[in-house]
């Protein structure tokens, strides 16, 4: 299994917002950031949470996003930043 | 689909509530921090029995999924280790480990047995922290 985003990458989160054990914040969904790091493979938790074997295992990524583009009226310093891990099934680039 | 509707609280499940004005949080408050009574201890130590890698009978994961799932009003009613215990259940009843009849027999029974209720014993910390 190879990581197909990079460190420094730019990546959006998937605005989806199926039912079910969701390990992607609300608030990230259709949000832009960077990837800072590649974390490695673990399996995934949207299965592992229905008593599911979570393989294959995926890709996770700690993504930085600017906090003043996560909420509307954002009142603290614009260089604030906010960290996530992100599975890579959440993550795409946009064209 | 009503047009008045915010699309954002159907979409968005009660416990993914990360950035909803919660109000000041205060960590020193009176009741912040508690000595967990020993029903709590125990809550934990049935789900790292029931999680090692021997018997692996619910992750984490399942166990998340299940506190998600006790619906909004129970999630905020409900203490810390109070969800946990109420999650753990609902997997042990899913995967056939208790049945709902064995369950209620049981509670029945230790409700006869104690009608009072079981009073956690006082810890020493309890009666420093009186003080």
């Amino acid at each position: 299994m190879t990581a197909r985003f990079r460190v420094g990458e730019t990546v959006t989160v998937r605005a989806a917002f199926p039912p079910g054990h969701v390990r992607t914040p609300f608030f990230l969904r259709g949000k832009t950031g960077r990837v800072t790091e590649v974390l490695g493979p673990y399996r995934n938790p949207e299965e592992l949470a229905y008593g599911r074997s979570g393989e294959p295992a995926l890709p996770l990524y700690r993504v930085l996003f600017p906090t003043a583009s996560l909420w509307d009226g954002y009142d603290g310093p614009p260089q604030d930043t906010t960290v996530a891990d992100i599975y890579e099934n959440w993550l795409e680039v946009l064209p | 689909m009503s047009k008045e509707r915010d699309d954002e609280e159907v979409l968005r499940r009660h416990h993914d509530m990360g950035g909803l004005p919660a109000g000041p949080v205060d960590p020193y408050k009176p009741g912040a921090e508690h000595d967990y009574a020993p029903w709590e201890k125990r809550v934990d130590a049935i789900l790292r029995l029931l999680g090692d890698p021997k018997r692996g009978v619910i992750k984490t994961d399942e166990l998340r999924r299940g506190i998600e799932e006790l619906g909004p009003g129970a999630y905020d009613a409900m203490s810390y280790y109070e969800r946990w215990i109420a999650s753990i259940t609902n997997n042990l009843l899913e995967k056939g480990v208790i049945t709902v009849d064995e369950l209620g027999r049981r509670m029945a029974a230790i409700s006869e047995a104690w009608p009072a209720g079981v009073e956690a014993p006082k810890t020493s910390r309890d009666e420093e922290n009186k003080r």
